[in-house]
């Protein structure tokens, strides 16, 4: 009797499985959208009514995933062709690469209103693969350092507009108070190349270092690589919070927006949050710079951003299309702009934004333009380099090499090893990946 | 008694699982091992269906292999010290007379039902968290400066997470093994005026025996593959980065399937050894 | 004789059992208690136990920004369905093993148990390109299948030690009397074996829901389970403690309850033979 029982619930159970994966209405085209759980994309989803009210016949499913995990089903998915997802969130790492293989629907046609154009030429030129938009962005970032003005003042310090290392270091050693839990820097130490590996990156580039001379040496053993290395270090063990080494960058916001930093480089994306009153206990008394630099000519930014792309081989292109054309275009600004305020819309994606009165405004608006455009990722070092990226290096072996890398930097800020050691790990593991990769 | 008509009926019921199983065992395996003699990297484009045992040669010589190794072994090992220990003496304790024993039960098998990546991330935010986790309010309370767990002491942080997970099993099953002890040889005993701790090693401790390779053989093949705890704390920074765990960057972060599948061969090799060392054991004292 | 026991014994003996339940369940609590409170009371320093504004907007947060129905609804059927599908396939091997044990019997069940040690992440390649082939990526029969091959070996070794310890005399005179094989195992064997099938059940039951990584990389929308939602609310920008812990309580909560209910059920079953 039991037996049977037990069989018909089995039984009950799996057509209902069948049933409900298998229900579908035929007029309506379903785009699954797989995105990063920031902020801004959950903003979108909220926004979404004003797009499926004007298209009645596009339903949106969201898979909504942490950063890391994204990142890996996306890659993993796309990579076998397994066709999970209509849009997926990406980068401009993963941008060119995937567009390379044709993994990606071009996205030049996506109407006349789009207006391509006005995307900012920089994140437009990292987004695209031989002159073809592959991935639209819908916000870009650069890196600038952010203050409290509130401490900078009770000390009697002034922030230029573009600050040296050198003054950085000062000014957070001077703010630093351990014992009142006051720190005058927070920075990023969490292994990971979209994490510290970004940040460490554009901190050699400063310095005048590179990851790969001319014919694809790794040169982490340089003495450019091991002034910056060690200057990070340093400045994290005198001025950093407990637990630097693995704060990224939503720990170090928590912590700032905390009032427990005295400055913090990293995303200019981050501005938002952190003169966001609701959040921020520091919201009235941020002050925004440019990146530091070191008299070499380049300043430790960077240039990212989280872009929407089709895989090729999606079965609802067109919807996924008309989608991406919604959620990157001038009038979702404006709709962001009407529900939250000008200083929510996402930033860094088009020019039109930064020309907008409306937007000059914006405490943030002026250092955020400028930092992006004095970002180059052809260019991203003092000397010449074969390779495309500020705060990466565009080839399918980085992630591995960055992440690598990553930790042994991670384990330096930890105590448990010094700059030296960590970049002769670091340079083993780079050129053994690189020589299996037949770069050498 | 066994009749040749029921012992065929009995392989025929058995077949259902037996082949599922193979199957579920040799498909994946007989695809990985295909894979890891090929340069498959599906972010090149490349698939190179045989390179030799080149892919070996890379993952064994790599300067992470060995320390993965090690770290795999005090990992588990270290978690099964901790909840084979402390599983006696809580099983002992929650066989004492105790007012509200079944709640002081629930509260110690509450772990249990947590899933993996959930309780990494309580852990990891709210209770080690330098600054804000519970840990360094206690530390602070008592004046002294907090710890800073996953960073200085990464693979003990790892280690107490998943024995916190999994002390519930081990007190469960030794609890259910004390509880079946015969209580007239421990009476006997008593009246013999043998001490407390002289009582337990002759007479508990051999008793539970069999339940403590049980538990270890349990845990082992189940520990042998903690990932989403690695995953959400460490990212194997710090020298927590299990087999398991580098098995998972060659083949997801680096896209290199044909080293990662070596890797995964390699690691299914390793496991058995243990298994099979640990079924040794535990073969012998099922019969026993 | 029931063991004589000074009431102060039992006081300080229960004392010393509080204590330690209370601190191995304190991460538990601590997070329930979290999803309370409001983001900025959730990192005050000093923490407050129970004297904070007690709030619901963070579950109002996370039920808005996610269909949790929807997850916990493929997570039941998930688990559910592996655990039922197990059973079925381990009953009958589980019988034969223990009433018609070979030379062989204990190699295959420490096969199977060996099966468990392939790392997953060796081989999702694999199973990936299988599910694209079959077309059964982000379906929940394909998790249901893969869980339950993934629990089987646990299955099987549970059940064999519980029928091991049904007499063999009650069989024979069940054969005795003329039953067919069937029969056998519907009328006799079975009623004395539910409080084993049970637990086996129950303990398969959790295993299968805490399953977090086939559950998140063969997932997307239709099949995605509680650890998908979760993987939705782990380190999002800015403070993030009371919303995480409202959807850690939101995922834990139905299968925390399911245990404390059947736990007693539980304990008694979780033997795995291992005692005589």
């Amino acid at each position: 009797m039991r037996l049977k029982t037990t069989l018909r619930a089995a039984t009950a159970m799996a057509v209902c499985a069948a049933g409900t994966s298998a229900f579908a209405d035929s007029h309506v085209t379903t785009v699954t959208i797989a995105t990063v759980n920031n902020g801004d994309m959950i903003r979108m989803q909220g926004l979404t009514d004003d797009f499926t009210a004007k298209h009645p016949d596009i339903a949106l499913e969201w898979v909504t995933l942490e950063e890391n995990v994204l990142r890996q089903r996306v890659t993993q998915d796309i990579a076998t062709s397994g066709g999970q997802f209509d849009v997926m969130t990406i980068g401009m790492y993963e941008t060119p690469i995937w567009a390379e293989q044709g993994w990606l629907e071009p996205l030049d046609d996506l109407g006349e209103e789009y207006d391509a154009d006005d995307i900012l030429p920089a994140m437009r030129a990292g987004l695209s693969h031989e002159g073809t938009l592959y991935a639209a962005p819908f916000y870009g970032e650069s890196s600038m350092v952010m203050y409290r003005t509130d401490l900078f003042e009770e000390a009697g310090l002034e922030m230029p507009k573009q600050p040296t290392w050198e003054q950085i270091g000062e000014f957070a050693r001077t703010l630093t108070d351990k014992e009142a839990e006051q720190y005058g820097i927070c920075l990023r130490g969490k292994a990971g190349w979209g994490e510290n590996m970004a940040f460490i990156t554009t901190v050699a580039n400063s310095f005048g270092a590179r990851w790969f001379d001319e014919d694809w040496n790794a040169q982490l053993d340089s003495p450019e690589w091991l002034e910056a290395v060690t200057f990070y270090n340093d400045l994290m063990a005198d001025a950093g919070p407990p637990g630097a080494a693995t704060n990224g960058f939503n720990e170090n916001l928590a912590l700032f927006q905390q009032g427990k930093c005295g400055m913090w480089i990293d995303a200019t994306v981050a501005a938002s949050f952190v003169t966001n009153p609701e959040d921020s206990e520091v919201a009235d008394s941020v002050g925004f710079a440019l990146a530091p630099n070191t008299g070499k000519g380049k300043n430790a930014n960077w240039l990212w951003a989280w872009a929407l792309a089709v895989p090729s081989g999606s079965d609802a292109t067109d919807a996924a299309k008309e989608f991406i054309a919604w959620a990157t275009s001038k009038d979702y600004l404006e709709l962001v702009a009407e529900k939250e305020g000008w200083a929510n819309v996402p930033p860094g994606s088009r020019t039109s934004l930064y020309e907008n009165p409306a937007y000059q405004a914006v405490p943030f608006a002026e250092m955020t333009l400028e930092s992006i455009q004095t970002a180059d990722p052809e260019n991203p070092t003092v000397d010449e380099v074969p390779y495309v990226g500020i705060q990466y290096v565009a080839i399918p072996e980085w992630q591995g090499i960055g992440t690598a890398a990553g930790q042994e930097f991670s384990n330096m800020l930890a105590g448990q090893q010094t700059p030296e050691q960590a970049l002769a790990r670091a340079q083993e593991l780079v050129n053994e990946e690189m020589e299996a990769a037949g770069y050498r | 008694m066994a009749t040749k008509a029921s012992a065929s009926a009995a392989r025929l019921m058995m077949a259902p699982a037996v082949t599922l199983l193979l199957g579920w065992m040799l498909v994946p395996l007989v695809m990985t091992l295909y894979f890891s003699f090929a340069d498959y990297r599906p972010l090149r484009g490349a698939f190179e269906p045989w390179i030799g045992f080149e892919n070996y040669e890379r993952f064994v010589t790599s300067s992470s292999f060995w320390d993965a190794v090690t770290t795999t072994l005090t990992m588990v090992g270290g978690i099964l010290v901790i909840t084979v220990c402390f599983g006696i003496l809580l099983a002992l304790l929650l066989d004492k007379p105790i007012y509200g024993q079944g709640v002081v039960r629930i509260l110690v098998i509450a772990p249990f039902f947590v899933m993996p990546t959930v309780s990494a991330l309580v852990w990891k935010n709210m209770m080690m968290d330098p600054v804000n986790g519970i840990l360094s309010h206690v530390w602070r309370f008592f004046g002294a400066a907090p710890h800073d767990w996953l960073v200085q002491t990464p693979t003990l942080s790892i280690i107490l997470i998943v024995s916190w997970q999994w002390l519930p099993f081990a007190t469960l099953i030794l609890l259910t093994a004390i509880q079946s002890l015969d209580g007239e040889q421990l009476e006997a005993a008593e009246m013999d005026g043998a001490p407390p701790l002289k009582r337990f090693w002759f007479i508990i401790l051999p008793h539970l025996s069999r339940a403590i390779t049980i538990v270890i053989l349990i845990q082992t093949i189940f520990l042998l593959s903690i990932f989403a705890e690695i995953f959400v704390t460490t990212q194997g920074s710090f020298g927590t980065r299990t087999l398991t765990y580098l098995v998972y960057q060659r083949v997801l972060e680096s896209q290199n399937v044909g080293l990662g599948s070596a890797g995964g061969i390699i690691a299914v090799i390793l496991a058995n050894i243990v298994a099979i060392f640990l079924m040794r054991i535990v073969g012998k004292n099922l019969d026993a | 004789m029931a063991r004589a026991v000074s009431s102060r014994a039992r006081l300080g003996w229960s004392a010393v059992a509080w204590v330690i339940g209370l601190l191995i369940f304190f991460p538990i609590l601590w997070t329930i208690l979290t999803s309370f409170k409001t983001e900025s009371e959730a990192i005050a320093s000093p923490p407050s136990l129970v004297f904070f504004d007690w709030t619901l907007e963070n579950y109002e947060v996370v039920q808005e920004r996610s269909n949790y129905a929807r997850f916990l609804w493929n997570s039941i059927v998930i688990a559910g369905g592996s655990t039922l599908l197990g059973v079925l396939i381990a009953v009958p091997a589980a019988w034969a093993m223990a009433f018609q044990p070979t030379r062989r019997t204990k190699d295959i069940l420490l096969w199977m148990l060996s099966t468990k040690m392939l790392p997953a992440v060796g081989v999702l390649y694999p199973i990936y390109l299988i599910c694209i082939r079959l077309g059964v990526l982000d379906s929940k029969i394909a998790l249901v299948v893969i869980l339950m091959l993934i629990n089987l070996p646990i299955i099987v070794w549970m059940l064999y030690t519980y029928f091991r310890e049904i007499p063999g005399e009650i069989l024979e005179a069940a054969r005795m009397d003329g039953a067919s094989l069937r029969s056998e195992i519907l009328y006799v064997l079975t009623p004395m074996a539910i409080p084993g099938i049970a637990s086996t059940v129950l303990l398969n039951f959790i295993l299968a829901w805490n399953e977090a990584f086939w559950t998140l990389n063969l997932t997307a929308v239709s099949a995605a389970p509680l650890t998908a939602f979760i993987a939705s609310y782990s380190s999002p920008e800015g403070l993030f403690f009371a919303k995480l812990s409202a959807a850690s309580t939101m995922a834990i909560a139905p299968i925390l309850i399911l245990g404390w209910f059947s736990q007693k059920q539980l304990v008694r079953g979780l033997t795995f033979g291992a005692v005589k």
